[in-house]
């Protein structure tokens, strides 16, 4: 009975969703538009600046410093040197150099990496060690679908359940439900799975739709891939269904959701790299679930990384998933 | 003997430093109407509210069939609210099916939509049913589980009185099959004519509780004249009991004959004289002190 309880809520919700075709329409299409808007922006050349890491900038040698001093290149410090060498690899970086060591690392595959090169060694190549490494440019769009693909789940996981739940509370669909044998676990069970259901088959077309015309990365398993979704997707449904426990105004709950989707859209590594931030905002990005689920998306996509790899990231979202969804049931409340 | 379908002992609801229900009892036997008036605030709603399980007593008790509120009950009740939003885009077939996979016991859900009309709005949007339609859906979705007892809040509020009188037709046909209903409305014409019993609620109590027509016997035996006040210029010096309303003036009296003399002595016109009994309007204000839709 509970089974079949669960099914009439799970299809009549799937039935709504996609039948609200301006809903669904927008689903899929902003997120389109925002990797067709990347792709067309950064077509062309990126900048006219060099980049170049430096590490032990403070223990500079006067050759290096002479380096340093040099216009037009934009000159960053740097402190773990392995994921230096990455960037290196990935063409985000130009040159890394040991300024204490007079060390420098080059990517044979990167033109501006060679210009640089020229103008730190100019004629005496002798001062300063070479280091080679090799690996194909990572270009910003590459980097950033990863974060636009589970930025919009993260918007249809909050909204499609928060907004929904507390639109059902206030026009006293709820109040109906609980005169029924309908349990509040059957009723959020139905929610969470419609949206999952939901949010995967859109994210999929969203995706394979974005890859017909736009050539971004995909290094690793596409079902590894499916399965950082299905989990992201979970805690963030999870984290609505916690906003939307028992808010029964539309306006509050649409602060609330904004409350928390903004400082997650702009602070969770979708649009550029939490390195180097503040450590604050690094403590407050680690507890979002958005951040854990464009990390792990991101290591599959652009380094082929395996679920091992970004199992710190599976574990915390687990972790809140459990959490949000015991707090949430807990606190639900149908009128 | 069996238990009665529905027993509610001294129940009491608390709001911070409200009373909205203040000690009331009722005793509910199988196959009868019983209609819960009151003005707006009487306590009547969270009453129902309670009796459907939607809210929470403060004390009191309830039993159906002599066990406390549970599954049971949730299983064979069949509950309309006076609004209750509907899903969008759902059609009316989906919805009422939904509803009809929750209970483990469902009604022949071709026969459900014949009796209430919706033959032709199978196929419709919730959205774009009338008020009428969307009542009879809703009533639909109450008895989709095939209930013992019905609760109908305001069924009828909003509609126009074809349609009022479309709905009676349900609810009698319901009473037919030996259902319980318990209904609350703010029409007493309508409580008149579905109720077999009645309780007037007013500030958390009930204040009388019978059938309609024994309570009306019990109140009043008296009689009210209604002639149009542009005809009737001065009777204060007549020895009755006058209230003037907005285009006529009622007379309250238990000896019509006395009456009608004396205004034929009056010299006053009685061609659009009307007489009509006490009606349980009459009986709410006589009891509540207020109108009915205060």
């Amino acid at each position: 009975m509970l089974f079949k309880r669960f099914m009439a809520l799970l299809h009549t919700r799937n039935k709504e969703f996609i039948r609200d075709r301006s809903s669904l329409g927008w689903n899929i299409i902003m997120p389109v538009l925002i990797v067709a808007g990347f792709a067309f922006a950064f077509s062309g050349d990126i900048g006219e600046q060099f980049k170049v890491g430096v590490l032990n900038q403070k223990e500079a040698t006067e050759a290096s410093q002479q380096f340093l001093v040099l216009k037009h290149i934009d000159f960053y410090q740097v402190d773990n040197l392995e994921k230096a060498v990455v960037k290196v690899q990935r063409h985000q970086v130009d040159m890394l150099l040991d300024a204490k060591k007079q060390q420098y690392w080059v990517n044979t595959e990167s033109p501006a990496g060679y210009l640089v090169e020229k103008l730190l060694v100019g004629q005496d190549d002798k001062k300063f060690q070479k280091q080679t490494v090799s690996g194909k440019q990572i270009r910003y769009l590459d980097w950033v679908v990863p974060g636009i693909l589970s930025m919009n789940m993260m918007f249809s996981a909050l909204f499609g359940v928060g907004f929904v739940i507390v639109r059902y509370r206030k026009n006293g669909m709820l109040k109906r439900l609980k005169a029924t044998p309908i349990t509040a676990f059957e009723y959020l069970s139905a929610q969470i799975v419609s949206r999952m259901i939901l949010i995967m088959i859109v994210t999929a077309f969203v995706f394979y739709g974005t890859h017909l015309f736009v050539d971004f990365t995909m290094h690793g398993s596409h079902l590894s891939l499916f399965l950082v979704f299905a989990l992201g997707a979970l805690s963030m449904i999870s984290l609505g269904l916690v906003v939307a426990a028992r808010i029964t105004s539309e306006e509050t709950a649409g602060g609330l959701l904004n409350l928390f989707s903004w400082p997650m859209m702009f602070f969770s590594g979708v649009w550029f790299s939490l390195e180097g931030a503040a450590p604050a905002m690094q403590m407050v990005a680690e507890a979002f679930p958005l951040t854990h689920v464009t990390a792990a998306a991101r290591s599959i996509m652009v380094d082929g990384a395996s679920l091992l790899d970004v199992s710190y990231h599976l574990l915390v979202l687990t972790g809140q998933s459990i959490v949000f969804l015991l707090f949430g049931s807990w606190f639900f409340k149908w009128d | 003997m069996p238990p009665a379908l529905l027993q509610i002992k001294n129940l009491v609801k608390h709001y911070a430093n409200v009373k909205a229900v203040n000690g009331i009892d009722i005793t509910l036997d199988s196959g009868i109407c019983f209609g819960l008036l009151g003005p707006n605030g009487a306590g009547k709603t969270t009453t129902v509210e309670i009796l459907e399980g939607i809210n929470e007593a403060t004390s009191g008790e309830i039993l159906y069939k002599g066990e406390p509120l549970g599954d049971t009950f949730r299983k064979e009740a069949g509950i309309m609210f006076q609004s209750t939003a509907l899903q969008d885009f759902i059609t009316v077939k989906e919805t009422l099916q939904m509803f009809a996979d929750f209970y483990p016991v469902q009604a022949d859900l071709e026969d459900l939509i014949r009796r209430c009309n919706l033959t032709e709005y199978l196929d419709q949007d919730n959205r774009q049913l009338s008020g009428g339609q969307r009542q009879r859906l809703l009533l639909a979705i109450a008895l989709v589980n095939n209930p013992d007892i019905i609760f109908l809040d305001e069924p009828t509020t909003g509609l126009d009185p074809q349609a009022r009188r479309n709905f009676w037709n349900l609810i009698n046909d319901i009473k037919a099959e030996g259902k319980t209903v318990v209904l609350t409305t703010h029409y007493m014409d309508e409580a008149y004519t579905l109720c077999d019993e009645i309780a007037i609620m007013d500030h958390g109590k009930i204040i009388a509780q019978g059938t309609p027509k024994a309570l009306l016997k019990a109140n009043f035996n008296d009689v009210i004249l209604q002639l149009p006040a542009s005809e009737v210029m001065d009777l204060e010096h007549l020895p009755f009991t006058i209230h003037k309303r907005k285009e006529h003036i009622e007379i309250t009296t238990s000896d019509v004959n006395e009456v009608v003399s004396l205004l034929m002595e009056n010299n006053i016109s009685l061609a659009h004289l009307q007489i009509r009994s006490r009606t349980l309007d009459d009986l709410f204000l006589e009891l509540t002190g207020k109108e009915l839709r205060t």
